[in-house]
């Protein structure tokens, strides 16, 4: 210290303090720290809040920064959908199952159809046109619903671009179906023994002008986000969830695919016409990190979206070339008069958008309304699995996890 | 079927009572067991390899209104590696409120079942005996009564809001 300057600044007196004090003190310091107390926190998520999906509330139990447990709270979007059914006919009843998984109607409508018509012993007769287009517009509600679990995605984890660009590739959709249906999003479209109407005049090229629209703008999306560093990082062994826990959780369609399982009920089930079809399963691969994270689950639901749009296509060309529209074409000709399926029980299952969505019958075969009538929303059991993933990490990782496994809570509390 | 190998099987391990009907004209085979051996039988056919159900697509209840008396547990398997369904029926007496009738949870075998039980008794007021965390999962906490039951009568005030539903027929 050989010249002290001019201008005292604050604290600078410091050096006068002799060097023995400041040792204690730094001792005093160091003893507090090691007795300080940490302590575990509830923090609410939920039911107001973007990051959850809907009206979903988590208690989560936190230890600092890190999860210790996860309580999910469900039920502020119960709407009885089982009790309604049960003072309704069939037909009616397909409205309401639009309700239940809001983003995928089709694919809820068509699942809900199957059961009904197995039992009436109509399946068979359908006739093949009706078919594809059911399958055409299903494929057109998956990509739909894929682009708002991928857009919703990037959002969650801090990346607004792709969210902006999935919404807007989904708005030429959204106009599609509501050209076909009527509704933008609810649309009640596929009946029993049939369809609402057929397809509008050009509706086929127009869907073909969308494959081609839409390709590229996959490879963009992919460039901006799935193979983004960034996002890789976010993503890449966060929220692992094995194979095992996967089936015995019961979680189904992307979740337990992008664990690694070749189970879609599109091949297995082999409904509509879907074995005439030619497409694959994509699975998750841990190519960025373990098996079974979020990155994993998805990237299937990217590869999943181009295995949509081979199935389109395929199905525009056979609806223009093999079973084109004529005059006197009518989708409603086999819709009966009254619904009334003989007495038995079924349970009808399709590969929804979110996994496998079922409804369970049971008939008694004297009146129009289903004696019991269960629906398995798929979102359910795949969200029961996450207090499973997610106890131990970061709370920003949670918000990650509950993106990945895509919930609708219209269909979690149905 | 399958389900005959099934049978024979159930029937050599746990006795020719275990299983007190069997369906296999419908469209997914289904049995009805006692309900007593639910754990014990769904810890069977969930690990043995000649059946291997190892997924839980749901759980139902069933109620067959005051005349029959009598509720009904389902629960819907399906094996991943066999790709078969199977459907597996208890039914339960329907003693009268606030009398629950129990049967043993199966969250021990499949996981599934935690949240499709707690689902189960939320609407029919069924009994899950050593389920990890038994509470009501869609309704509120306080709710009273079971709604799915044939006989449920809405209530007129919930927390002192009147509920303006009109019964029909």
């Amino acid at each position: 210290m050989s010249e002290k300057p001019e201008i005292m600044l604050p604290g600078a007196e410091i050096n006068e303090i002799p060097i023995e004090s400041l040792i204690e003190r730094a001792e005093n310091a160091r003893k507090r720290l090691s007795d300080l107390k940490t302590k575990e926190m509830v923090l609410n998520i939920g039911p107001q809040h973007p990051s959850t999906h809907g009206v979903l509330r988590l208690e989560v139990i936190t230890d600092g920064e890190v999860v210790l447990e996860v309580i999910p709270h469900l039920g502020y979007l119960h709407r009885c959908f089982e009790k309604h059914t049960e003072a309704l006919p069939y037909p009616q009843i397909i409205p309401y199952t639009d309700r239940m998984d809001y983003l995928a109607s089709m694919n809820n409508n068509l699942a809900f159809v199957m059961g009904i018509e197995k039992m009436m012993g109509i399946e068979e007769k359908i006739p093949k046109r009706v078919h594809y287009i059911r399958v055409l517009v299903s494929e057109l509600n998956r990509i739909a619903s894929h682009m708002i679990a991928l857009g919703t995605y990037g959002l969650d984890i801090g990346a607004v671009t792709p969210f902006l660009w999935c919404f807007r590739d989904r708005e030429h959709i959204m106009t599609m179906l509501e050209w076909v249906s009527g509704s933008r999003m609810l649309y009640n479209y596929i009946w029993v023994g049939g369809l609402f109407f057929d397809l509008p005049v050009g509706f086929e090229e127009k869907a073909k002008e969308f494959i081609d629209y839409f390709r590229p703008k996959m490879i963009e999306l992919n460039r901006l986000i799935t193979d983004n560093i960034i996002f890789v990082k976010r993503t890449a062994n966060v929220g692992v969830l094995p194979l095992h826990v996967a089936v015995n959780y019961g979680c189904s369609g992307p979740v337990l695919r992008g664990s690694g399982l070749k189970w879609d009920l599109r091949k297995v089930d082999g409904y509509a016409v879907y074995p005439e079809l030619d497409f694959d399963i994509p699975v998750g691969k841990g190519e960025m990190g373990t098996k079974g994270d979020c990155w994993d689950r998805f990237k299937v639901r990217v590869e999943e979206v181009e295995e949509s749009l081979k199935i389109m296509e395929q199905c525009v060309e056979v609806l223009l070339k093999k079973y084109p529209r004529t005059p006197d074409f009518d989708p409603r000709a086999l819709c009966p008069a009254k619904v009334r399926p003989p007495k038995g029980e079924i349970y009808s299952r399709a590969e929804n958008p979110r996994g496998e969505t079922g409804f369970y019958f049971i008939t008694d075969g004297k009146t129009d309304i289903p004696f019991r009538c269960k629906a398995r929303g798929a979102s359910f059991s795949n969200l029961s699995v996450l207090p499973e993933i997610s106890r131990g990490v970061l709370i920003a990782d949670l918000i990650a996890i509950i993106g990945s496994i895509d919930i609708v809570l219209g269909e979690v509390d149905r | 079927m399958y389900i005959k190998d099934l049978v024979v099987d159930l029937r050599k391990q746990f006795g020719d009572d275990c299983i007190l009907a069997e369906e296999d004209s419908g469209f997914t085979p289904s049995v009805t067991i006692n309900p007593n051996l639910i754990l014990q039988i769904s810890a069977y056919i969930s690990g043995n390899p000649n059946f291997y159900y190892d997924f839980l697509n749901f759980i139902s209840g069933v109620d067959y209104g005051i005349g029959e008396n009598k509720l009904m547990v389902v629960y819907h398997l399906t094996s991943l590696y066999y790709q078969r369904q199977l459907s597996i029926k208890c039914v339960l007496p329907r003693p009268d409120l606030p009398e629950l009738p129990e049967i043993d949870s199966v969250a021990a075998v499949w996981r599934a079942a935690d949240w499709l039980e707690r689902e189960v008794y939320d609407m029919y007021g069924i009994r899950f005996k050593n389920h990890p965390d038994f509470r009501r999962i869609l309704l509120p906490e306080d709710w009273e009564g079971y709604p799915l039951r044939k006989d449920y009568k809405t209530a007129e005030f919930y927390h002192g809001i009147k509920i303006d539903y009109e019964e029909k027929s």
